[in-house]
This record gives C-alpha cells, structure tokens and sequence, in this order.
C-alpha cells in the first residue's frame, strides 16, 4: 500500500500438514507453486522463490488467505540476501 | 568399575532381576568426579533412539535455553514391536536409566524428569517404578522423577508425540517446522532423549570418555543394544560393540547363517540383502547399502520366505498405525499396502501397480508432520532393490512359496479390528 520494500531475499510456501485438510484452495490460487496429489492434498514447491518475483509472492499470498484452514505460511529466508 | 574391553555395559546386571540401589552402586563405584560436559563432547554419543543425533549438541542445545521448569523426557516407549531393548535394559538395570536421566537433568538445570514407559509393558512399568520407590528411600539430591506410562501406538514413541501426550495427553505427532525444534512441556523447554541413551550417558559420566571410546569405532563409539529377532533360536537382546561384523552378531544370537536378508532398524528401516553380512554393524559402514543401525532391530529373514509379502505385511501394519493427521500418510500408506498386494499376489496388471508404488513413493515422501511415512517408503524402496528378483518374478506372475504357504519369520502385533481402522 504506497510501502516501498526491498524485494531482496527469497520465500517458501509452507504448508502444515496436520491442519491441511486438502480443500485444494492452494492449488486453484496458486498453480504455479502447489501441485496436488492423487487424494487432493497439496505438494508445495520446496525451492526458495526470489522475493523479487512479486506475481508467485502475490499468489502464494493469496493462497495464504484462501486457506480454509489456515494451514499455509510464507517463509522468508535471507541467506541469498547481499548486504546493500 | 567394569574394565574398558568388557561387554555387557548397559546389561551389566544380576542373573534374574534387575539390580537395586546399592548393588547398582557397588557394581558402578566411579573413581574420580569428572567434567560431565567435557567428557559428553569428547565420547561422541549418539542418540541411540534411531536418528543418532550427537548427544553432546542435543544437550548443548538444551542448556542455553531458558526456562524454569525444564525437564528431561526419558523415552522407553518401544516403539518398534520387533525391538524389546527398554525391556532387556530396565530388567538388568533401571537405576543406570534414572542416573543418566539425572544427570542429564543436572546439566540442562531441569527440575523433572519425565520417564514414559508404555502402559502396555507392564515388567518395564514395574521396574522403574520400583527403581524410582528406592531413590526416593534414599532422598536423593536431584531432579524429580515422575513415570508416565501413554497408551503403546507405534507413532506414540516419536518424540513430538510422547511430548504432546505430556502436554494433552494425545499422543499425536506435531508440526514442527521450526529448526532446530525445541519442544516444550508447558513454556519450558524438554530435552528428550532415550533410555539406552540415558544409561550410556551415566556410564560415561561414571568411568569418562577414554573408556567409553574403547569399544566402538571412530566415527560411532560405545556399545549398542540389538534387538535380534525372526529366523532366530530365540529372539534375543544384545549388547555388541559398534563395528562388529553382522556375521558375528547373528552367531552370537543363534540366528540362521545364511539369511536371505535381515531388517535393520526397525519398521520404518531398511532391508539388508544376505550377501552383506560381513559388513560391520556401525553407520558409516551400512550406510553403503543404504542402511542405517537405526533404533537397533535386525530381524532375520529366512530363506524360504517371500521378503515382498514380509514387506507388504510391515507395511500393512504401519499403514495402520499412522495417525492419520496428514492427508499424504492417511491416505498413501494404504495405497502403498494395495499397490504390494497386487504386486505380490497375482492381480490384473501387476506392471501398472509396480509403476503406480514408484510414482506414489515420490509424491508421499517428505509430506508427513513426522517421519512415518518417509520411514515406510525407506522400507518399501530398499525391499524393491534388495528383492528386485522376486519382484520380477512376481509381476510376471510366476508363484511364490511365501505368499502360497505364509512362513511368518517378522513377528508383527495382529491388527486388532482392522476393519475400524482402516482409513476409508
């Protein structure tokens, strides 16, 4: 919202598989990081994706919110992070 | 003081019953006090639970923690129903258990100690209640020592299970994405480790870490216990020293000399076809075939039994004990079980099932809160390498004497109203 942020690291979609109920929510809003299996449950992305590819960020965000179950979490990580 | 060179160790005991106090105290009278956490460094344990994670960086973890209350868990579950370790180790001696826990307790500055024995092995819930009766006759100085006893599940052993019991009393693994996970009992902080852990840990605290090291290899010092069941004499608990050829393990147990394979590790390990016997009993040695010592089962296979059948019922049996909190393990491990049943017993399309176990391999594994399904699919994996031939042989439907006239050589607990249970 008009917050300027530095798009420096990368994220992970993580899912927590107790709460998942496989709803496939993930799935529908974020294709291009969650797969789902032949029982419905979701098979998340294990890379890290760079932070600065804002349209995956967006989607698993949306993912995030459309969960049912609230069952899925962005994880940042800053290892690959440059000190600027 | 026992000498350095002499086995048993942790079975050190009376004929018959386990030892009391103060024979526990004539039997292991230490010479000098030494600096616990040094000589804990120096002894490189490892956790004699399964996953051999160093003791000395579990401990160390532990202890910058903070925390008011903290405790230490000690686990004698038994989870696996081919190991009776905890049940040869209380009945020699549970004080050794106990003391390790203490001291453990000592260095982390916990005030409890939790020790959780299953309700189902009521000799083990005997003999350290009775060891703990005895401390406290004694008043000694130290942690309090509570016994916990949760129903016997195979997946109540894990440790994130056995705390959430503590907590809940549900005996259902967590999610712990956190690395590295510190569980908790309440807010504070829980070391768990398990008891043949805890029983090293007092023998390395009595005599130090040059004795300790004195038996073993390099990489895995110490002793271990060995669960030695199936295609044997009588199924048998004994402590070798790590390192020492299987062949002299399985001669010492009475066991059949030239076994098709042997199961190491447990239900959730690996097969070892026969040819490998030679090869010694520590991890750095076994992981070439892809093994591990795991939580110290070897179950011997005979040679006139079908090692896809034996499979296929461990993995039946598993399917069953999962908790049924991920969708993945729910649901996969009984469409792992289907896909070996029609594998191994002459169904349609026996090819498309062999196909169908691979590719549901892939997509389960890692996808669990805990590791039972990863340890099923480490199982069913090295069963399609180590018995590729009979698979073979299998699929272009040629009979089987193992699956026509069943010769049961793994000893798995009957399914109690499998019907119920099974997942729908």
């Amino acid at each position: 919202m008009g917050v300027v942020r530095r798009r420096s690291g990368s994220f992970v979609l993580k899912v927590n598989p107790i709460l998942c109920d496989g709803f496939g929510h993930c799935h529908e809003l974020a294709p291009e990081l969650v797969d789902v299996d032949e029982w419905g449950y979701p098979i998340v992305a294990t890379e890290p994706v760079p932070l600065s590819n804002s349209g995956v960020l967006q989607s698993a965000r949306y993912a995030v919110r459309g969960c049912p179950r609230q069952a899925l979490s962005i994880e940042r990580s800053n290892d690959t992070e440059k000190p600027q | 003081m026992i000498s350095a060179s002499v086995l048993p160790r942790v079975l050190h005991g009376a004929e018959g019953r386990p030892l009391t106090l103060t024979q526990h105290e004539q039997v292991f009278a230490s010479s000098a006090p030494l600096n616990i956490m040094q000589e804990l460094e120096k002894s490189g344990l490892t956790g004699r639970g399964g996953a051999a994670f160093p003791t000395f960086r579990k401990v160390d973890l532990l202890r910058v923690q903070r925390g008011h209350n903290k405790s230490v868990v000690v686990n004698a579950m038994e989870g696996e129903p081919a190991a009776h370790k905890e049940f040869a180790l209380a009945g020699a001696n549970p004080h050794l258990i106990l003391e390790g826990a203490q001291i453990l307790a000592g260095l982390i500055g916990a005030k409890r100690i939790l020790v959780c024995v299953a309700r189902d092995n009521p000799t083990v819930v005997n003999h350290i209640n009775r060891a703990i009766h005895e401390l406290e006759r004694q008043s000694l100085r130290g942690a309090k020592i509570e016994l916990h006893t949760p129903p016997w599940r195979y997946v109540a052993g894990e440790e994130s299970a056995l705390v959430h019991w503590l907590n809940d009393n549900e005996s259902l693994p967590q999610y712990r994405p956190e690395r590295p996970s510190i569980l908790r009992v309440g807010h504070s902080p829980v070391l768990v480790d398990n008891a043949e852990t805890c029983a090293n840990v007092a023998l390395i605290a009595r005599f130090g870490a040059d004795w300790f090291r004195s038996l073993g290899t390099e990489k895995s010092p110490g002793s271990t216990l060995v669960s030695l069941s199936g295609a044997v004499e009588r199924s048998t608990v004994l402590e070798v020293s790590l390192g020492t050829p299987i062949r002299a393990i399985l001669a010492a147990g009475h066991a059949d000399m030239a076994p098709q394979a042997l199961l190491l590790g447990g239900f959730g390990g690996t097969w070892l076809h026969g040819k490998h016997i030679d090869t010694p009993y520590a991890n750095e040695h076994l992981s070439a075939h892809g093994a591990s010592v795991g939580a110290g089962v070897m179950a011997v296979l005979a040679r006139e039994a079908c090692g896809v059948y034996e499979t296929l019922r461990i993995v039946r049996w598993m399917a069953n004990e999962s908790a049924r909190q991920c969708g993945p393990c729910a649901f996969g491990l009984p469409a792992l079980a289907d896909d070996l049943t029609s594998i191994t017993h002459s169904s349609k399309d026996p090819r498309a099932a062999y196909d169908r176990l691979l590719s549901r391999c892939d997509s389960i594994e890692g996808r669990g809160a805990c590791r039972h399904p990863d340890g099923v699919i480490r199982l069913v994996r090295s069963a399609l390498t180590v018995f590729a031939d009979d698979i073979a042989q299998h699929i272009v439907g040629r009979p089987c004497g193992g699956t026509q006239r069943p010769k049961h050589t793994i000893m798995i607990p009957s399914l109690e109203r499998e019907d119920e249970l099974i997942w729908e």
